[in-house]
């Protein structure tokens, strides 16, 4: 390896010597290591001692996990110092960027783990609605646990590994710069991990906020607010070292999903434990302004989380792809700036007649309507960014998959401020259709353009030519589409089938249901939604299978024809 | 607690709906400046010509 000219200037240490060698140029501890172990050898004893006096054994099973897992880090900080050579990686290698690629083929494999477990534990609860038996009678099976399992394994776990990932490896493309920090990239992929594990086994084991997909309780708030911290960190420090002057777009929206989250996280999460020794917590706020934080969060946890982090990848993905520039830059910029004002101030719309004033649901329902417009013009540039090169949706399974993605975008970005509206809202809300619209822009937007990024960036990330097999890539395709309508449109029809037997009436003013009765009506739709769910399953666990056979396989795989792009060859 | 309300309404009604609408002719004109043209043609490539 060549001698580094620029040192990783992150954690280093005062003086004027490089980090990570002394004067006589022999190894030396770098600040960030040293000061990491200290403060993880640190926590490994608070952890013990928190372990021992908890009031709950789920608590201190929590305790014990993280002192162990403290304590593994402090190992492998000193086994990584060991082990590396004196100078710490060098920023460019011949003038080439040195990319840190480590974290971001760890976040690469954990998404797909991630996805399948959350994909599965969905099916079993789909079954479980359907057979209610499934529920086992046990504590940790009831649907109650499982169903944050689910949504929390996919939008965080899935989600968010592949949001790490395509941040880690976009925002160093398009800077043409090595990712900041030493130890910080992974420290925030395996410190994000870990909370998934610790709120994970938190449902299984009864411990929760009770706050939709803001279920983790106070200690694992804390932990990921310290994570997602470095992770702006990071993702700045590495805007800051950029080689190009003009930011590409896929970094702003990067950025605003990554600004915004923290600033929802720690607004909806403001609650003070009972004690240092109790898992239990409570919020701040009370009442309806709880109610009203808690959707603030939750619509936005959607529209930056789901929507700005995964619109960065449309923006880098599927112009790489079909190798030609987004269709407009201008409204990419104009997209970008709409989407971010209008969004934070749709959250009301989720608590339609409740005692949330009304004007303040009208201005939800305003709001979400008027997304209609940037959200149109984003989907508009996705799929325009490929005139001129539509043939290539016949040849290409990929790039099909990330263009429907973006179809699926429009299409739930229209039903949901249609849904917004006060009066189709008194149908549809607490109904199956709220589900629907929610799985198809989860599974037909969220998942489809992750897929995507993932089939580009495996061969990318592991220097092959190609996927081990795209026939395969098609099979996936076609498998989870059909499982995707079989889901949505199921759910439309109990939806909207729940919502009229709620609202009829006998001719003597009597309810004319029971409620029984709408939740026998769903079986049959509850079932078809079921075997869509599998059908999703499968093509995510033939995925899993070509991932890993294109990593495998020494070299390139050739086993298909006709795709043989050129441009779509990894740079590297 | 209505007067707060009523005060409120009416700064975000005028001034609200004033900087919003400000904001994005500001957007807009940095969006369409022909003197931003062919910094952004250039961007939009920025993906494809990496080495």
């Amino acid at each position: 390896m060549s001698q580094p000219n620029t040192p990783g200037a992150e954690f280093s240490g005062s003086g004027a010597t490089e980090p990570g060698v002394d004067q006589s140029g022999r190894k030396k501890l770098t600040f960030g290591e040293g000061g990491l172990a200290i403060v993880f050898a640190f926590l490994t004893v608070s952890c013990i001692t928190v372990a021992a006096k908890a009031t709950d054994p789920a608590y201190a099973f929590h305790a014990y996990l993280s002192a162990f897992a403290s304590l593994a880090t402090v190992f492998v900080i000193f086994n990584r110092y060991f082990d590396r050579p004196a100078a710490l990686p060098p920023l460019e290698i011949d003038g080439k960027p040195n990319y840190n690629f480590g974290p971001v083929k760890f976040a690469t494999l954990a998404a797909m783990f991630w996805g399948i477990a959350g994909f599965l534990v969905g099916v079993v609860i789909a079954f479980q609605l359907a057979f209610p038996v499934l529920n086992l009678d046990l504590p940790w099976t009831a649907f109650g646990r499982l169903r944050p399992l689910h949504t929390s394994a996919v939008i965080f776990a899935f989600g968010g590994n592949v949001l790490l990932a395509t941040s880690f490896y976009v925002v160093q493309r398009t800077s043409r710069a090595r990712l900041a920090g030493y130890l910080a990239p992974w420290f925030v992929v395996l410190g994000y991990n870990f909370f998934i594990v610790i709120a994970g086994t938190g449902y299984l084991l009864g411990i929760t906020q009770g706050k939709e997909y803001a279920e983790p309780e106070w200690y694992a708030d804390l932990w990921l607010t310290v994570v997602w911290v470095t992770y702006l960190l990071v993702f700045l420090a590495t805007l800051w070292r950029r080689r190009e002057p003009h930011i590409y777009v896929a970094n702003w929206f990067y950025l605003a999903f990554i600004v915004t989250i923290a600033m929802l996280h720690l607004g909806n999460n403001a609650s003070i434990p009972v004690s240092v020794f109790s898992p239990k917590s409570y919020i701040v706020w009370s009442g309806v302004q709880d109610a009203m934080v808690q959707w603030w969060y939750g619509h936005n946890a959607v529209g930056f989380f789901l929507t700005a982090g995964f619109l960065a990848i449309m923006y880098y993905f599927i112009p790489k792809r079909a190798d030609r520039p987004v269709y407009s830059y201008r409204l990419s910029i104009v997209h970008f700036w709409a989407l971010i004002f209008i969004y934070i101030w749709a959250g009301p719309h989720h608590l339609h007649y409740t005692a949330l004033p009304d004007w303040a649901q009208t201005l939800g329902m305003t709001f979400s309507i008027i997304l209609w417009m940037p959200s149109w013009g984003g989907m508009i540039n996705g799929l325009m960014t490929l005139s001129g090169a539509w043939d290539k949706l016949r040849t290409d399974p990929v790039l099909r998959i990330m263009v429907v993605s973006v179809a699926f975008y429009g299409m739930s970005t229209f039903e949901g401020p249609l849904m917004s509206v006060k009066s189709v809202n008194s149908l549809s809300h607490y109904t199956d259709w709220t589900i629907g619209h929610v799985h198809s822009g989860a599974l037909g937007w969220v998942a489809y353009i992750s897929f995507g990024a993932i089939y580009c960036l495996v061969p990318w990330l592991w220097k092959k030519r190609e996927l081990y097999s795209l026939r395969l890539v098609n099979w996936h395709f076609w498998i989870s589409t059909i499982g995707i309508v079989f889901y949505i449109s199921s759910m439309w029809v109990a939806g909207i089938l729940q919502g009229l037997m709620w609202r009829a009436y006998t001719s003597l003013g009597f309810l004319e249901y029971s409620f029984i009765e709408t939740v026998e009506a769903m079986h049959p739709f509850y079932l078809i939604r079921a075997v869509g769910g599998v059908l999703f399953l499968v093509g995510a666990l033939l995925m899993a299978f070509n991932l890993y056979m294109t990593i495998r396989e020494p070299g390139a795989a050739e086993a298909d024809s006709g795709v043989r792009n050129p441009s779509l060859v990894p740079a590297e | 607690m209505n007067e707060t309300y009523r005060a409120l309404a009416e700064f975000a009604q005028t001034w609200g709906l004033l900087y919003f609408v400000g904001l994005f002719a500001c957007v807009l004109f940095y969006a369409l400046s022909p003197k931003n043209k062919k910094q952004f043609e250039d961007a939009a490539r920025l993906p494809l010509s990496e080495d």
